[in-house]
């Protein structure tokens, strides 16, 4: 034996050991290529050995050559047979190499399973712990599917070490077979508590990372989280509950409300930055969530910017680098509160480091204003000028232009400063942003009619200086703004004052270098400029001149006509023929220009770039479909266009049709326009206030202020823009004085016309008026052009998969319980003596997890205790879905659990009550469903209002409609008279707009909840009390858990606590209506509260108390009031551009599109304002006055809702609720 | 950390951005910043350590990636950090990832982390890392890692497992090591016996 040893040692001394190999390698740094194939054929041989250390020496060498880049995917079989050495030091080596190359695409793989598991189970625990290392990187679905039962069992391991090695691999695992996720996840949960911090970080980390892929599912954890957050010191623990929290509140509103305090205390107190970093991410998230809930967090706010402010003034460039982007994530919602750190982020475009630099960039393009535009973009072009590198400054370049052109140039003031940026900005060499440029030049030229004499002047000069921008000719480079000053030169010709100068410079040999689709641009534009000076001489009698401009098109066109590039070529000869052409008629002296003209009549309007794409497809088209055979070889078309530019040149063909004249062109145009404003269901785009002048007719008729060119054009020794910026200054300085001055009746008039621009910003810009009309032209969009495109959601993304309702597993009330498809796979040939099935684990999970020791605990204990007497009195069970988010909402409604301590605990009957529960709640379920529908069958409806009842409460007692005509009169034009089939030729169904709120054996609840037209903050819940037993019910008192928003309204002197006593009592069979009144503040959000319905029984044998649980919801379509609206109301209101849009569409709808408007009117409150076949306008508002505008088509089966709303909130969560409705259809 | 601490490689250029939206601001409103968003997720993807020559000394990746995209990956990523100058944060947006560095003498330490994760935490994580190595090794040098590269990778191994953190304890981990450590030598010592007889 002794003897093997030795000779395995002296064999083993002439093989090369890792230390050999990278010294050699260090050595051989000429030929290292060479070397190293050597040394592979060297460790081939080794690997043919028997003796495990030399392979084991050779995988090792292996793994460093895998580093450097070579492949060693063949020696995959070998590092499996060191993985299984029995050694430690050899598996480990092995287990190495396996986790540096192994891949699902490795086909070995699949060999180790076995020899993993035994690893997994080894009594030493390194060897465990360097399989489960292993494995962790190279899981497969397979590996997962088959290892995941044992993997769990280690999770309950006796040595932390291993626990915390097992937790983390199961979220490998749960990526590569996520149906493990539910068995494993009560045992993962469980850790949360794990003695040892390590396994308890670990299970935080797993928890987290999944509950952010899928927050929803996780929702009811929070209070567990929460109570780690207020408890833990573990500042890598707290960064990611933090972060998990971060992720949960857009879900739970309250929660952020919740958390906002621990989290500024924790803002206030920490001292590590990677913390106070977290905390301040997660208040933005939380505030940005809650914006449109909660006004008063501006202290949050405020201590957030002033935190970043100290990041950004540190010296350290990292922290000064978050600072700036958490700074920009604050500026989304909150640009008032960053934009007085102005000076700092300026200050940082002067930092060193280029990346800060660019963060601040980021931030400037939220932080401009009218004001501040031009005193910012003077500050960047500074930075333009001495920037070194081009990258950093064509980053500056694009960066100028955002900021300009964002919200349709909404901060700019005076375009013919913008122009001259743009003109300054093609002095930049070397910039691959001409295009950007370019388009910019043609976007304003086109879109403000007022800057285009200037803007023509302006290309004038660049064409003119065409020979210092055309020295760079790559693609894109800053050349391409030759093909805009070309455009814009030859459309608006009719501005140029030197159009025969113009014409000469475009026609200069050196344009014949520029690249072709420039060179096309100017001979077509050549064509207009000639065309525009021929008019210009034949009608001042320069017949001359005339001959003479014609002749110099034929003499320079041929060296276009020679051209290359096929496009210059056929355009140029084509136009020489044509200008041949026009000179023999203009030696038989025919007046021609005329004609000529003609052929670029009629104006050209900016279309949408997404407009062709919001075409809708007419019913009954399909595109698909051949129209013809299809081909023998199939073409393909590149249909894209891959500029803009041939996107333009596509326009020009377009629009460009001689045979039709500008009139008709002007008749189309005016047709339309009285055809979309006559049309209600036209719902215009306007994503900026400005486009709110589309339409308005006879936009053209107003003045134009003339620009106070007090100032000569050109200022010595300055660029061009900077002029602006003291013409502007001087400006606003004057208007100022005139406003601080007296108000005479003519100033009057004058800022009356710019008052409509001023009041579309905010109140600091309102005295800043534009120096020259904004005339800016909306781009045109198709009519009843689809609204958005949805991104669609990644459907390969891999969390996608573990998006599994845990929601039953995570609070303890298996209602759902693990059906036997869900437990994990378990070879039943090994001994499986330690292995638990999944299910005996889950009870244990709850026992633990239930200690009472833990507030929360005790709380949902207290639930469980309720439930159970419910359920020993047979008293409903509430619906399974109220009871998942109970425990969560009363957490969160309550501030303070209460201390119950008195509560006797009786655990293990618990787990014995759950399962009878669930089937209880299925039971009663059905039921529930059965009976409404008798209710619904029972009941009566109008087209527009709702106070349906059944008919066996008709003979209902009178004081009923007495309370309810006292509280509110809206009713009272709607008895419960049968109007069914009054306003429509066909009959309607049956709706009733009473719900149900809660129904045991002896008392059934159903309610309706009305707006309150008086009172913006209140609504009126009507409640039906049935008594369904043979007993007197009496002393009902009605209490609800009141929410932040939502309150009940109790009489003066009571507390919170207090119920309010229903004014009736109820004999035998009768029912009988109260009235309770809610205050709330945000109506943007559905709402449900939780109350309690105490009563006493009395019949023949004694009285008992008894209790009724429900849930209040307060939907969102219960603060909508229907209100009438005449359609040009309605449709001044669509025009107004301040309403936020959103749409659905739902799929499988049968009922008739009569049926379906009555069910929107009746269950959403609205009203229709006029209906066109299967397209109907309707109208609702608020109690708090948001106007609800919709538009319902309906299509084959399906409906789609389009509809705006001053609260997008308020539109999303509306429509959501139709989508339910009109989901049952 | 001893080895030399020389200036860094004073390259020209920046950071590599998407290429500009070709549609170009004309198009209206929709035209934002243009930073690539990182995706959500805060896991660590990947840890390099490489050289100031651009040598790579270790790799861990915690999502299973073919070769040929590690090797663009790696190549791509060093090229970007070496070109930055030794002023610049530590933080750089790449590809979908956000990526932390830090160099410790001659070597760069570089992670790349998805777009919800804690820059600082990750930075505090590669200090650990360093400290780990610089106790284990005893002030650690680059050498040290090339010559005990797979030790290297023991170590990461015990501090993190599949892109998280294991144990926040340095002291838990270094015992970890040392176990394994010595239940190592307790195979290899009949044989490192003889080897040195051998030798000699």
């Amino acid at each position: 034996m002794a003897l093997k040893m030795v000779k395995g040692s002296i064999d083993r001394m002439f093989d090369k050991n890792l230390q050999d190999l990278v010294r050699g390698i260090r050595n051989h740094k000429e030929d290292e290529a060479k070397y190293i194939s050597q040394c592979i054929d060297e460790i081939k041989q080794e690997l043919k050995q028997d003796n495990i250390a030399v392979k084991a020496n050779a995988v090792c060498k292996l793994t460093y050559l895998q580093m450097l880049g070579y492949d060693i995917s063949w020696a995959a079989f070998n590092i499996i047979e060191v993985m299984s050495a029995s050694k430690f030091t050899f598996k480990r080596i092995g287990y190495l190499a396996a986790s540096q190359c192994f891949h699902e695409g490795t086909d070995v793989i699949m060999l180790t399973t076995n020899q993993i598991r035994k690893d997994l189970s080894s009594p030493n625990q390194y060897d465990t712990g360097v399989a489960l290392t292993g494995l962790s990187c190279f899981v497969t679905p397979d590996l997962a599917r088959d290892l995941a039962n044992d993997i769990m069992t280690l999770m309950s391991h006796t040595k932390p070490y291993i626990r915390k090695k097992a937790v983390l691999i199961m979220y490998k695992v749960f990526l590569k077979y996520p149906e493990s996720l539910r068995p494993a996840f009560p045992r993962l949960k469980e850790k949360l508590e794990d003695p040892d911090p390590g396994v308890q970080s670990a299970a935080v980390n797993v928890i987290c990372e999944l509950a952010r892929r899928n927050p929803k599912n996780y929702l009811s954890l929070a209070p567990l989280f929460f109570k780690l957050m207020t408890s833990s010191t573990n500042n890598w623990v707290l960064i990611k509950i933090i972060k998990l929290f971060g992720a949960l509140t857009p879900l739970e509103p309250r929660l952020g409300k919740k958390l906002i305090e621990p989290l500024t205390n924790l803002i206030h107190s920490t001292s590590a930055m990677s913390l106070l970093y977290e905390c301040v991410n997660t208040v933005i998230a939380v505030l940005i969530s809650l914006s449109s809930g909660m006004p008063n967090h501006s202290a949050s706010i405020q201590l957030c910017v002033q935190k970043l402010r100290i990041l950004i003034e540190d010296s350290d460039q990292n922290l000064k680098y978050l600072g700036l982007l958490a700074m920009s994530k604050i500026l989304k919602t909150h640009p008032k509160s960053v934009q007085s750190h102005k000076d700092l982020i300026l200050q940082c475009l002067d930092d060193k480091d280029e990346s800060i630099r660019l963060r601040a960039l980021d931030l400037l393009y939220g932080m401009v204003s009218k004001k501040n535009l031009m005193e910012i973009v003077k500050k960047l072009m500074i930075h333009v000028d001495k920037a070194e590198g081009t990258t950093y400054r064509d980053e500056l370049l694009t960066k100028i232009i955002d900021i300009c052109s964002q919200s349709n140039y909404q901060y700019i003031t005076n375009f013919e400063w913008y122009i001259s940026i743009l003109v300054e900005l093609t002095r930049l060499e070397g910039t691959r942003h001409g295009h950007l440029i370019a388009a910019q030049m043609l976007d304003v030229a086109i879109r403000v009619k007022a800057i285009r004499k200037f803007a023509v002047s302006q290309m004038a000069m660049l064409l003119d200086n065409a020979h210092l921008i055309a020295s760079n000719t790559q693609r894109n480079g800053i050349c391409e703004v030759l093909y805009a000053a070309a455009w814009i030169c030859g459309e608006f010709s009719e501005h140029l004052e030197e159009a025969n100068q113009t014409l000469e410079a475009m026609l200069r040999p050196k344009v014949t270098t520029l690249p072709g689709h420039i060179q096309a641009v100017y001979v077509q534009n050549m064509v207009k400029l000639y065309a525009s000076i021929l008019q210009q001489k034949e009608r001042s009698g320069e017949k001359e001149g005339a001959q003479e401009i014609t002749q110099l098109m034929i003499e320079r066109l041929p060296q276009f006509v020679q051209s290359a590039d096929l496009e210059v070529q056929e355009r140029a000869s084509c136009i020489l023929q044509l200008i041949k052409y026009i000179q023999k008629l203009q030696i038989k002296e025919v007046p021609v220009a005329e004609e000529v003209i003609a052929l670029f009549a009629g104006e050209l309007n900016p279309v949408a770039p997404k407009a062709q794409k919001k075409v809708p497809v007419p019913e009954g088209l399909d595109l698909d479909a051949w129209i013809n055979e299809p081909p023998s070889d199939s073409e393909s078309e590149d249909e894209k266009p891959k500029t803009i530019f041939h996107d333009e040149e596509q326009r020009h063909s377009r629009h460009r049709q001689p045979e039709i004249d500008e009139e008709e062109l002007a008749r189309r145009r005016e047709a339309r326009k009285q055809e979309q404003a006559n049309n209600p269901f036209y719902i215009k785009s306007s994503p900026s206030p400005q486009k709110r002048y589309q339409d308005t007719p006879g936009v053209e008729h107003i003045p134009v202020v003339q620009i106070d060119l007090s100032v000569p054009l050109k200022v010595p020794g300055m660029p061009m823009s900077d002029q602006y910026v003291k013409l502007e200054e001087e400006r606003r300085h004057k208007q100022k004085l005139e406003k601080d001055k007296k108000k005479k009746k003519q100033k009057k008039e004058k800022r009356g016309k710019h008052h409509r621009h001023n009041s579309l910003h905010t109140e600091s810009e309102e005295d800043i008026a534009p120096a020259h009309h904004v005339d800016i032209i909306t781009e045109e969009m198709p009519e009843n052009a689809l609204p958005s495109d949805e991104d669609d959601k990644d459907p390969n993304d891999p969390y996608k998969a573990l998006d599994i309702d845990l929601d039953n597993l995570v609070s303890g009330k298996p209602s759902r319980p693990l059906a036997d498809s869900e437990k994990l796979p378990v070879q039943r040939h090994r001994n499986v003596e330690t292995l638990k099935s999944p299910d005996s684990e889950a009870p244990l999970v709850e026992k633990k997890s239930k200690k009472p020791k833990k507030k929360e605990k005790k709380h949902k204990e207290k639930e469980r205790e309720k439930g159970k007497k419910k359920e020993k009195e047979k008293k409903v069970v509430e619906e399974e879905e109220e009871k998942k988010g109970e425990d969560l909402d009363f957490w969160l409604s309550t501030a303070p659990p209460p201390a119950s301590t008195t509560q006797p605990q009786s655990e293990p009957e618990v787990g014995a009550a759950v399962v009878p529960e669930a089937q209880e709640v299925k039971k009663e379920e059905r039921e529930e469903r059965e009976e409404e529908e008798e209710e619904e069958e029972g009941k009566k409806s109008s087209k527009h209002k709702k106070k349906k009842h059944k008919k066996e409460k008709d003979e209902k007692s009178k004081d009923k409609k007495k309370s309810k005509k006292k509280s509110h009169h809206s009713e009272e034009e709607t008895t419960e008279s049968v109007q069914n089939g009054t306003l429509d030729d066909e009959p309607l169904p049956p709706m009733s707009s009473y719900r149900l709120l809660a129904e045991n054996p002896y008392i059934k609840m159903t309610y309706d909840i009305q707006g309150n037209l008086q009172n913006d903050s209140q609504v009126t819940v009507s409640v039906i009390f049935e008594n369904k037993s043979t007993s007197f019910l009496k002393s009902m008192e009605l209490n609800v858990l009141d929410s932040l928003n939502t309150k009940m309204l109790r009489p003066e002197g009571s507390s919170v606590h207090d119920g309010i006593p229903v004014p009736f009592q109820l004999p035998p069979g009768i029912s009988n209506e109260a009235q309770f009144v809610f205050t709330l503040q945000s109506i943007v959000m559905a709402q449900k509260l939780k109350g309690t319905l105490s009563f006493i029984v009395k019949n023949d044998e004694g009285s008992t108390h008894e209790k009724l649980d429900f849930k209040l919801h307060f939907s969102c379509a219960s603060y909508l009031i229907t209100t009438p609206c005449y359609s040009d109301a309605f449709a001044k209101l669509l025009e107004s551009g301040d309403l936020h849009m959103s749409s659905i569409k739902v799929d499988g709808i049968s009922i008739s599109f009569q049926h379906l408007l009555a069910k929107i009117c009746f269950h959403h409150h609205f009203s229709v304002v006029e209906r066109v076949d299967s397209c109907a306008s309707m109208y609702s508002r608020s109690i708090q006055g948001h106007h609800v505008c919709l538009l319902v088509k309906k299509g084959e089966n399906s409906v789609s809702i389009d509809g705006k709303c001053n609260d997008s909130t308020l539109l999303s969560n509306l429509l959501d609720e139709m989508k339910e409705t009109l989901s049952k259809c | 950390m001893r080895g030399e601490a020389g200036p860094g490689a004073a390259l020209p250029g920046g950071r590599r951005r998407a290429e500009s939206d070709p549609t170009g601001p004309g198009t209206g409103p929709g035209l934002g910043p243009r930073t690539p968003v990182p995706g959500p997720g805060a896991m660590m993807r990947f840890m390099l350590l490489f050289s100031r020559q651009g040598k790579l000394r270790l790799q861990k990746w915690y999502l299973a990636t073919a070769d040929k995209d590690k090797k663009k990956m790696v190549r791509e990523l060093m090229q970007v950090v070496l070109a930055r100058k030794p002023k610049m944060c530590s933080f750089l947006e790449w590809r979908d990832l956000k990526v932390v560095y830090k160099r410790y003498a001659s070597l760069y330490f570089c992670c790349a982390i998805e777009g919800q994760d804690n820059e600082l935490i990750t930075l505090e994580l590669i200090h650990r890392y360093v400290e780990l190595l610089d106790k284990y090794f005893g002030s650690v040098c680059e050498l040290d890692i090339i010559f005990n590269f797979e030790k290297a990778y023991f170590i990461l191994d015990e501090f993190v497992m599949g892109g998280e953190i294991q144990d926040t304890s340095k002291k838990s981990v270094l015992k970890a090591i040392e176990q394994a450590d010595l239940l190592q030598e307790e195979d290899e010592s009949p044989r490192s016996v003889l080897e040195e007889m051998g030798l000699a």
